[in-house]
């Protein structure tokens, strides 16, 4: 995958991952281009897009566009897939996700894509190991801001 | 703003009171999300930002990291809506180093979304991931390895690899799963790096734990793209995996929706189609595990299909199995038909995939084809012509590609029309029914697919004009029709036509404007000119348009010379340049016949590279103190040397300056030289530059023997032509799978009618055999054979007929050039006595005669450059026992004592006259000198010697005929001697007639054997060059030849045998194989490979003679016999 971006129906981004180098003015231009073009697209459209040399998954979820490039010989259904599984594991997390729950807790959107997806590669598929996961990295923030030992974890 | 986030707006502090730890966080950022949301205009948001960002600034050297913590999601936030907070990269770096675990991960995060893998910052990140990656702490290290997969400096990998590789064996699996992506990161960006870890890697694959070992596969699979042979034997361990999950083994854990492990299922895929990729044996292995993953996949969603596509092309990428395709052709069925749109987008690329196999999928399903044709979705109409382009043929193109042009009229994204245009054109190139289609299709193609079009387009066209098919009837007719086409075109309004076209246009209309016998010259000059005073049209293609006219400008002198007129004075240095160039071919016409020749072929131009009209100009030049041309690369040398002198910026390279001036830098001091050198240069850089400018500007001359980009190769037709006898029943079939559909309404049978153009051809008549395809039928337009496309036939050939006639030249010069050079000496050296010749040897420095054999070839081979053995075959020894004192070897005139030579053996001998022969070996002959001595005290008059051997070419040099031999004398005679044709042994006969007393005369015969290896003299060339001449040879003789056991190293000392044996040279030696050449005097090659086979010596000759590897084996083989 060379990058995920969410936007809102009005075209505000929300969360932008890249793993490919891009400078910052290409990733403005890529955005901006890429939200104009999924946003002009009508419902009953497929998910698809061929876009420059790339293929672009998106879906909508809400008022959210999850949006995802990857490359001509990707699976698409199986990157749909993956959008889907993001949106189950943030809607476990937050508990039927909304729109504000990642425009505030923006950092905990990107903790959980880290622990999904890891250099553009599905890393845990498992929904329960991602939350595990990601829980124990909360109760470890928890437990440091009620100052306890910070080795809780260390030991297996 | 959104109504959502207006309306939860007011229920926020409810929101944010549940979340305790992230509230404390998030309540700078809620302030400013909040205000941000109630802003309306953008201007209000910048500023807003701006206000931010240097509030930001002033807190953020505070040492409270919580609040750098917070500033930290702020500036992530601000980054995000895009404005540049750059100025806290560095201190997300020092959170991630210096704050406690909680900082840590939004210090890291920061890095990962703020920073590019080649960011300096990142260097300062180095240190922090080492230290946690040893920390005892999971949190940390686990933290460290989620930053390393992402973001990592190339050069700092081997820092940190071998903490990365401890990590591969931690208790946890979730480290082990990091350090595996973060491998696997690193084998992304550097390659080499990894390299040794491989049997880790393997050790990852087989980890017990199923989420480390669906990691690993991402590097399985990025090695076994790039080399799928190195990695055949793992095809047992994916196929048992997949067994496995497809099996249900793994914990439920790993479920999608009740389909287990589906990413690690279509890893597998990929991996396994990849491995069986046209290797039988390993798809038979996965046959199996294939089918029953068909078979599992049932259930009706988007995860179970995505797998099924994987499988499908699995399937048709391996060995075909006959079962598994009609399976998987059925599964393409249910996508394609599905209702789903997206599982209908699938299908089509699955059938794209596919028809590439089988064309006759596409039939079954021609219906959904051209509803999806139809299709309001740009997508699916797109995917649809990428499908139509592969089923293309001759009876079907015209309704694809109007179907295309049609998609492309109504298309404005960039990249579609590049894409697509280019297919139009392939297409139109490939199955043109007939001209008026073609240029048409051309036209439009230029047209639509304006600037953007790729360059290979129109070079491709022009060529395809240019060099025209077998029959120049039909070219010219093509070429009449691109003609009127295009006055047609001109005439009207051509002010919005794209560059390219209007160059490709002009280019024609000067080549071919004369085919158009009806319409006057004038006419096409003054549309030409008319496009000239165009605004719209730039000065590259004004370029064009005046070398078209430059070419149809004979006998218009008064058009032309008002034309150049008006342009002496323009602006643009280059069009000042040809204006001038015009002016001056049109007022003389014998320069322009010979500058611009009419009619002449494409190819007969031959472009004078070396520029040698010029010598007169340049000779004069350098009589008149000129400095002296130097070469780029001795120019850059000089360069070099001159140390003080060496930056950078002055190191330039000519051919490049050379050829970026072929069009905008002519100010040559004569016109001849700016055309021709002109020519001389695109030619070059045309072949050079790829298809990055067409700078052949149409200039005739361009169009010369090299001149043209070699045509990128279109991939081969996908689809099998029927030939014209199976066409109807194709069509019929199509016809008759229609028929059974129920009552079509008028739409319908638009459909129809469509499907059956649409369809022709793929029919069961053009039966497909799943790999081999049948012959397609000839194009329409066959492009000639281009000269260095043919290049192994034909230079083979050409090196065959130039070692012929260079052996053939040779002897006839070497005859002159011996006697040239020798016969100048006076005709017969007569040496006095014995006694006196030891003292003027002595004096002559020729006492090494008596030196041993080693000295002699030390001697010699200093100066024939070490590589010449100098001591002979010497085949006849044992027929000629009497070997003659080697003291007659001092008798060798000076001038021919240093070459390489035989001993002197005696030939015969009467009481008077006593005759021996001695071997020289030239390069491009065979010296025999025969020496005559008078074993008298009495003076023999009249000697002649005569020299006859049939298959020999000799010629008698000096000495043949004496007045008279004084008593106790020797007489020297040469005879050069060259073999054409190999001979193993040939013998020569020979007599002496002499006069011991006045009127009786005596006379002594002679005879000899010579051998072939006499006539063999080393061919010294390169590596590259052997290689080279390798392939192009055609007669081969292999033999195995006994090895010369008995040293440590047998394969150089086998050929040291044969070196000193035969003049061979020994070209190269590898491993257990040596390369060594030779040649028949200075003809023929002959190039032998040696190769060690157990006891053997196996020994494989290549040489454009076909008796010459024989001879030279049988004298190897004897070599090695005696040795």
């Amino acid at each position: 995958m060379q990058f995920m971006l969410l936007f809102s129906r009005q075209g505000k981004l929300r969360l932008q991952k890249w793993y490919v180098p891009l400078s910052d003015k290409e990733k403005k231009k890529i955005t901006r281009e890429l939200v104009q073009t999924v946003l002009a697209r009508k419902p009953k459209m497929c998910s698809f897009l061929e876009w420059r040399d790339l293929k672009i998954v998106y879906k909508r979820y809400a008022s959210l566009y999850f949006c995802c490039a990857i490359e001509d010989q990707d699976n698409e259904l199986i990157t749909l897939e993956i959008i889907h599984r993001y949106v189950e594991l943030l809607d476990k997390y937050f508990g039927s996700v909304c729109e504000l729950d990642i425009i505030f807790n923006f950092e905990k959107a990107y903790f959980i894509l880290d622990e999904f997806l890891l250099g553009g590669e599905a890393q845990e598929t498992s929904k329960k190991n991602v939350l595990k996961a990601i829980e124990q990295a909360d109760l470890l923030q928890e437990n440091f801001s009620s100052q306890s030992p910070h080795n809780c974890l260390s030991t297996p | 703003m959104s109504d959502v986030v207006e309306k939860t707006l007011s229920a926020l502090p409810g929101l944010f009171d549940s979340q305790t730890g992230a509230a404390r966080i998030t309540s700078r950022l809620r302030q400013l999300v909040k205000s941000i949301t109630e802003l309306t205009s953008k201007n209000e948001e910048e500023s807003l930002i701006k206000q931010e960002l240097s509030s930001m600034k002033e807190q953020v050297s505070s040492p409270n990291t919580s609040m750098m913590r917070e500033i930290m999601v702020r500036a992530m936030y601000c980054e995000m809506l895009g404005y540049d907070a750059s100025f806290t990269y560095i201190h997300a770096i020092k959170l991630a180093q210096q704050g406690g675990v909680l900082e840590k991960r939004v210090g890291y995060l920061a890095v990962s979304l703020f920073l590019n893998e080649g960011h300096e910052l990142l260097l300062l990140l180095v240190n922090t991931v080492l230290k946690d990656l040893q920390s005892t702490n999971v949190i940390e290290a686990y933290m460290a390895l989620t930053v390393v997969a992402q973001v990592f400096p190339k050069d700092m990998i081997p820092a940190v690899l071998p903490l990365l590789e401890d990590k591969l064996s931690y208790p946890k699996e979730i480290i082990r799963r990091k350090a595996v992506l973060a491998l696997y990161k690193f084998y992304l960006i550097a390659p080499n790096q990894v390299q040794h870890i491989h049997a880790k890697f393997r050790k990852a694959l087989c980890d017990r734990d199923p989420g480390v070992m669906t990691s690993s596969l991402h590097i399985y699979l990025q090695l076994i793209t790039e080399s799928p042979d190195d990695y055949k034997d793992l095809t047992g361990s994916f196929v048992t995996i997949l067994k496995q999950v497809v099996g249900g083994k793994l914990p439920v854990d790993f479920n999608y929706h009740n389909v287990p492990a589906p990413w690690l299922q279509i890893q597998l895929l990929r991996i396994l189609s990849l491995l069986g990729k046209e290797d039988r044996s390993t798809s038979e292995l996965m046959y199996e595990v294939l089918d029953e993953s068909l078979r599992r996949a049932e259930m009706n969603h988007n995860i179970t299909y995505a797998i099924l596509y994987e499988c499908v092309k699995a399937i048709y990428t391996i060995h075909p199995k006959a079962e598994l395709l009609e399976k998987a052709a059925r599964c393409i069925g249910n996508f394609v038909l599905s209702p789903k749109i997206n599982l209908r987008y699938l299908g089509l690329k699955a059938l794209t995939y596919v028809v590439q196999h089988d064309a006759k999928l596409a039939l079954q399903h021609q219906m959904t084809i051209i509803e999806c044709l139809d299709h309001t979705d740009f997508t699916i109409k797109r995917e649809t012509l990428e499908l139509l382009f592969r089923i293309t043929n001759a009876q079907n193109v015209t309704v694809i590609v109007e179907k295309m042009l049609d998609f492309l009229h109504g298309c404005s994204d960039e990249h579609t029309i590049i894409h697509l245009v280019g297919k139009v054109a392939e297409l139109a190139e490939k199955f043109a029914p007939d001209n008026s289609w073609f240029i048409q299709t051309m036209n439009d193609v230029f047209s639509t697919g304006g600037d953007l079009l790729q360059q290979d387009v129109p070079n491709n066209f022009l060529r395809l004009l240019a060099e025209g098919s077998e029959s120049k009837e039909e070219d010219d007719q093509l070429r009449l029709y691109a003609v009127n086409s295009y006055l047609t075109v001109l005439k009207g309004d051509a002010s919005h036509l794209p560059q390219r076209f209007l160059q490709v246009m002009s280019w024609v209309l000067g080549e071919y404007a004369h085919l158009q016998e009806s319409v006057d010259q004038r006419e096409v000059i003054r549309l030409l000119t008319q496009l000239l005073d165009q605004r719209s049209v730039s000065s590259e293609t004004r370029v064009w348009i005046l070398s078209a006219l430059t070419k149809i400008s004979e006998g218009q002198t008064d058009l032309i010379l008002d034309l150049a007129e008006s342009l002496s004075s323009s602006q643009d240095t280059v069009l000042r340049q040809q204006a001038q160039e015009l002016r001056q071919l049109s007022q003389d016409s014998q320069l322009y016949e010979w500058v611009l020749p009419r009619g002449a072929p494409w190819d007969s131009m031959e472009v004078d590279s070396s520029l040698s009209f010029l010598d007169g100009f340049v000779s004069e030049a350098l009589a008149a103190g000129a400095a002296p041309y130097k070469p780029p690369h001795q120019r850059q040398e000089e360069l070099c040397e001159d140390r003080a002198l060496n930056l950078e910026p002055y190191s330039f390279s000519l051919p490049v300056s050379l050829s970026s001036c072929s069009i905008t830098d002519r100010q040559s001091p004569t016109l001849l030289s700016v055309s021709s050198g002109l020519s001389g240069n695109s030619t070059e850089l045309s072949q050079k530059a790829g298809s990055s400018t067409l700078i052949l500007e149409g200039v005739k001359r361009v169009w010369g023997r090299d001149g043209y980009l070699r045509q990128n190769e279109t991939t081969a037709p996908p689809v099998d032509e029927p030939s014209a006898a199976v066409q109807p029943s194709g069509q019929q079939e199509a016809a008759e799978r229609l028929e059974p559909q129920p009552e079509p309404s008028t739409q319908n049978q638009d459909k129809l009618q469509l499907a059956s153009s649409l369809f022709v051809g793929l029919g069961a008549g053009s039966s497909m055999s799943l790999l081999g395809k049948s012959e397609a039928p000839p194009p329409r337009f066959r492009k000639k054979p281009r000269p260095h496309e043919s290049s192994s036939s034909s230079s083979s050939g050409t090196s065959e007929r130039s070692s012929d006639s260079s052996s053939r030249s040779s002897h006839s010069t070497t005859d002159s050039f011996l006697y040239g050079s020798l016969l100048e000496e006076e005709p017969a050296t007569s040496i006095s006595a014995f006694s006196h010749t030891p003292k003027s040897s002595t004096a002559n420095g020729l006492a090494q005669n008596k030196d041993t054999k080693e000295d002699r070839r030390a001697n010699t081979s200093q100066i024939l450059g070490g590589d010449m053995v100098i001591v002979r075959p010497n085949t006849f020894q044992d027929k000629h026992p009497s070997l003659v004192s080697s003291d007659l070897t001092a008798l060798l005139p000076a001038d021919l004592k240093d070459l390489p030579h035989s001993d002197v053996i005696s030939l015969t001998s009467d009481p008077s006259l006593s005759l021996s022969s001695c071997r020289l070996f030239r390069d491009e002959a065979l010296l025999l000198v025969i020496l005559i001595s008078n074993c008298t005290e009495t003076v023999i008059k009249d000697v002649a010697v005569q020299l006859t051997c049939e298959e020999l070419e000799t010629a008698s040099l000096r000495g043949n005929v004496m007045n008279c031999l004084e008593g106790n004398s020797t007489s020297v005679c040469h005879y050069a001697l060259l073999m054409d044709e190999p001979h193993t042994n040939v013998s020569f006969t020979g007599t002496v007639s002499y006069q011991t007393q006045p009127g009786h005369t005596n006379t002594l015969s002679f005879s000899g054997t010579l051998s072939a290896a006499d006539f063999i003299r080393p061919l010294v060339v390169s590596t590259e060059e052997y290689g080279k001449l390798w392939l192009s040879l055609s007669h081969d003789v292999k033999q195995n030849l006994k090895l010369l056991t008995d040293a440590s190293d047998p394969l150089r000392t086998t050929l040291n045998a044969l070196k000193d044996a035969l003049q061979l040279h020994v070209v190269d030696i590898i491993g257990s194989e040596g390369i060594v050449a030779c040649r028949l005097l200075s003809g023929a090659p002959c190039l032998l490979h040696c190769r060690v086979n157990g006891a053997a010596l196996a020994m494989w000759l290549r040489s454009p003679h076909p008796a010459l590897p024989d001879c030279i084996l049988y004298h190897c083989q004897r070599a090695l016999a005696q040795h």
